[in-house]
């Protein structure tokens, strides 16, 4: 609804700060009060996974053999005497219980989660960086370079995605590295469709041709003028991808072909449920799936908000 | 005066913008619209008309629209705005039709068009399918479609613009309504075809006896057929009155300036009338006649020689068609000059300047700039043409990349062509050509989302300006814009012409809009080259049976093609 009228909105040199897309976009998601919340939380879960790996070094104590209440339970046995017990000991030193092995899941859940969360990430990450530059070089060229990618993109695609995740892990060493790679590996085929078709829509648009008409070059049109266009949605594709892999970490160390076996995760720590739920003990995977839900969701709807604030005509 | 069909009393419309603040689409808009006649409802974009007709059929977004409770809309002195839904369902496609500016996105692509208007019969008229399919053919028949009876089971996207908009409105008087609303029908559509359809809607209103309501910007294309004319401006209705008093002495300044900014047939004024020249005290004086023509001295600077650009269309794994989109064009420009190319909708008009920058790849002839043939250069050798010829798009709202600011997008050819050495030395001359275009300094951080479509083309403009090019093309630079708008982008082209000496290849579908800018023209069918010559000549005698037709369909005011000077 603006005036076409010309110039009566600028002549007087204007107060108000412009804003870019990007920054409109940022306004309308702070006022999405469950994005701002989902936000909050993945913010939270990020900064609780760095926390996590800078105090490394308790690692070996944590996988350590012996028992980690032992020092404690033999101070509190040689003082037996001089101290009243008023509480239970497993509630005070442990805060969520432990597992089957005596292992604190507080810790253990912590760690998980900064684990499953990094993977999760630099795997989407690594799998949106792959499956945009050969979509955009797939869609911007077209002509026989999108067919050898289309082929390659198809034969990729044929092969179960579990069997694939499976084999690589499989050849591959445990551990985080081979599982990142393996994400990224398997997971950039969705984003390179999209991408494909996005350069595919925006190389023939008005501005890119008006780029080259003042003689701008390939590679200039691809990645100045045409993936800011299109990266809005490389956001959403982030963190719905962000999802789907921390899911399927759980899969994947549920089966055993996770991570290191000195390392934990969310899905390492669920495949221990099974044994553990015979016996009584439920609240490792209690506490591992609350936090994992809580992530989940909160992801899921800022994806959501993402995609409202981005592009608000498609609410 | 009859019993009108339509009134509108006080109606007030609020929009709540998303940071809270309340926007005024509409404020206090009344008039009738009378039996057995025809209402047009004339504003530029932002005028509110189209909100009129929207809230007048109950598609106003209901999150966030204030209608004042004041208001009302009577249809038959029922009001309408305080309807239930269902009732107003009822209503809407029987007894008040509408037909939108698109038709290929209001006709239902998986739906045959016979299927359509037999749906709106029998939702409307409770008859049994097989009447219902008659009754569409007759409807068809009537609105001239050719071989109805086959035409039935055609899609939508089988049919031409003409006759998609040609079953709309069968759909739209299936029901036998008393009010037809056409917002913008012609809009989308050639000039030859804009005037069957109004032909057609003409014979409609007199033979149905129902009552038009007609939206649309363009006072022109009212001025033959209408009874009465509303004149919007801002929300406002700035004039309303009987077609031939408002057009022989228009009382607004507005109207008068509407009038006089779009340009006409008959006579080409040194300098287009722009709206504020009416809203000043002093009276609007008419500037003098200007000459036009080519000097034919030599001084060519593109000579284009047969050229041909075709494409191939597969039409499955294996075959192709041959599309000649530009077949064996030989035209020549001079420098200073402008050479205006016509036709309809493709006509492959905007294939040949596209394929004079090598945006597009031609087929077979030569084009000569200052004597040197660029189609067969190598991309090295074409590099320092590519600046000298420059390209300004249709749609300003497209052709500027949303994600960089003003600045950014002038200064980034003068960067890659470097032609300014610093940033700094690169935003100064960015900031003169902003101030050329007549945008101010401040415009140099803004995004082009924050401007209007008039200001968008000035930036556009600039943009080609940056390489100080000697061609300019503009392809239909000026069509998406209102004509208040158009007279000033206009305007600032021919400035521009007589400061720099450049040259124009004038793309556009617009005769008047042509024949006020060229000193030649091109008229293009079907890929080939029509008619060629001064524009002065061509119009007064045209020697083609279709440019003849092209011109006679040009919308003609009721002083006959004269252009009102007050």
């Amino acid at each position: 609804m603006t005036s076409q009228t010309d110039n009566s909105n600028l002549t007087d040199e204007s107060s108000t700060q412009s804003r870019s897309l990007r920054s409109l976009a940022w306004k309308r998601l702070k006022k999405d009060r469950v994005g701002m919340t989902s936000l909050v939380i993945v913010i939270f879960f990020i900064l609780l996974s760095i926390v996590a790996w800078a105090s490394d070094e308790q690692d070996d104590e944590l996988f350590d053999d012996a028992d980690p209440l032992a020092a404690l339970l033999a101070e509190a046995e040689d003082n037996a005497e001089q101290y009243e017990i008023e509480e239970e000991p497993k509630l005070e030193t442990l805060l969520l219980g432990s597992d089957g092995r005596g292992r604190d899941i507080l810790q253990k859940t912590l760690k998980g989660t900064s684990v499953s969360v990094t993977v999760a990430l630099f795997g989407s990450f690594c799998a949106i960086l792959i499956g945009t530059l050969l979509g955009a070089i797939s869609g911007y060229f077209g002509k026989w370079v999108d067919d050898i990618l289309m082929w390659f993109y198809s034969i990729f695609t044929s092969i179960p995605d579990m069997l694939l995740l499976l084999s690589f892990a499989v050849v591959f060493q445990r551990g985080i590295g081979t599982l990142i790679l393996i994400f990224a590996l398997t997971s950039w085929t969705s984003v390179y469709r999209l991408m494909r078709a996005e350069f595919m829509k925006h190389k023939s648009r008005e501005y890119v041709q008006a780029a080259d008409a003042i003689g701008a070059g390939g590679s200039r049109k691809m990645f100045l003028h045409i993936l800011p266009n299109v990266s809005h949605i490389l956001l959403v594709q982030f963190s719905i991808l962000t999802v789907g892999l921390i899911k399927s970490e759980v899969v994947l160390s549920f089966l055993g072909f996770g991570v290191d076996i000195k390392q934990t995760s969310w899905g390492a720590m669920l495949a221990e449920v099974p044994s553990e739920l015979l016996q009584g003990y439920w609240w490792q995977m209690v506490t591992v799936t609350v936090f994992m839900s809580i992530l989940v969701t909160a992801f899921s709807l800022l994806t959501d908000s993402l995609r409202d604030a981005l592009d608000p005509k498609v609410k | 005066m009859n019993n009108p069909v339509l009134s509108i009393k006080n109606l007030k419309v609020d929009f709540r913008l998303e940071d809270g603040d309340h926007f005024h689409a509409l404020k206090d808009v009344s008039f009738e619209v009378p039996e057995n006649s025809t209402v047009a409802l004339v504003g530029e974009s932002g005028s509110g008309k189209s909100v009129t007709s929207m809230a007048l059929m109950g598609l106003l977004p209901k999150t966030n629209t204030i209608i004042d409770a004041q208001s009302r809309i009577e249809f038959y002195g029922q009001n309408l705005l305080g309807l239930p839904a269902k009732q107003l369902r009822s209503l809407r496609g029987s007894e008040i039709a509408m037909i939108f500016q698109e038709p290929m996105s209001s006709l239902n692509p998986v739906f045959s068009v016979g299927d359509q208007i037999a749906e709106v019969l029998m939702e409307h008229k409770s008859i049994s399918k097989k009447a219902a399919r008659q009754r569409a053919i007759e409807l068809l028949t009537e609105v001239g479609l050719p071989n109805p009876e086959t035409r039935m089971n055609a899609y939508p996207h089988e049919l031409s613009g003409g006759q998609q908009q040609r079953v709309m409105i069968a759909m739209a008087i299936a029901c036998e309504p008393k009010l037809l609303v056409a917002d913008e029908p012609t809009t989308a559509l050639d000039v030859t075809i804009q005037k069957q359809i109004l032909d057609l809607l003409v014979a409609m209103q007199k033979k149905h006896g129902m009552s038009v309501l007609f939206i649309t910007h363009d006072l022109g294309v009212v001025a033959e057929f209408a009874d009465e004319v509303v004149v919007m401006r801002h929300g406002v209705i700035c004039e309303q009155g009987k077609i031939e008093a408002l057009f022989t002495n228009p009382q607004h300044s507005y109207t008068k300036a509407l009038l006089n900014c779009r340009p006409s047939l008959t006579y080409r004024p040194e300098r287009l009338a722009v709206i504020d020249d009416f809203l000043g005290d002093k009276p609007y004086e008419v500037p003098a006649a200007r000459e036009r023509g080519y000097l034919h001295n030599g001084n060519i600077i593109l000579d284009v020689k047969k050229l041909s650009t075709h494409f191939q269309i597969k039409n499955g794994l294996f075959s192709h068609t041959l599309l000649k989109a530009v077949d064996d064009v030989s035209f020549q420009l001079e420098r200073g000059k402008t050479l205006g190319i016509v036709g309809e909708s493709g006509s492959g008009k905007s294939t040949v300047g596209l394929t004079l920058m090598r945006l597009q790849q031609s087929s077979a002839g030569e084009v000569y700039f200052e004597g040197q043939e660029i189609l067969g250069m190598s991309n090295r050798a074409f590099q320092p043409f590519r600046r000298r010829v420059q390209i300004i798009f249709q749609n300003p709202y497209a052709s500027l990349n949303p994600r960089f600011t003003v600045g950014q997008i002038i200064m980034e050819p003068l960067m890659l062509h470097a032609f300014a050495e610093t940033k700094g030395q690169g935003k100064v001359m960015a900031e003169e050509l902003l101030n050329r275009v007549g945008l101010p300094k401040s415009a140099f951080n803004k995004y082009p989302h924050e401007f209007s479509g008039g200001q968008r083309q000035r930036i556009a403009i600039a943009r080609c300006l940056t390489l100080k090019p000697d061609v300019l093309i503009c392809d239909e630079s000026v069509s998406a814009l209102d004509v208040s708008v158009q007279a000033q982008v206009l305007n600032l082209l021919q400035d521009l012409q007589d400061e720099f000496n450049l040259s124009y290849l004038f793309i556009s579908h617009d005769l008047s809009v042509v024949k006020h800018i060229s000193d030649q023209i091109m008229v293009m069918q079907h890929g080939k080259v029509v008619e060629i010559g001064d524009a002065d000549v061509l119009y007064a005698n045209p020697q083609e049976q279709y440019t003849r037709n092209l011109i006679n369909a040009v919308p003609k005011d009721p002083l006959n093609g004269g252009m009102l000077i007050q």
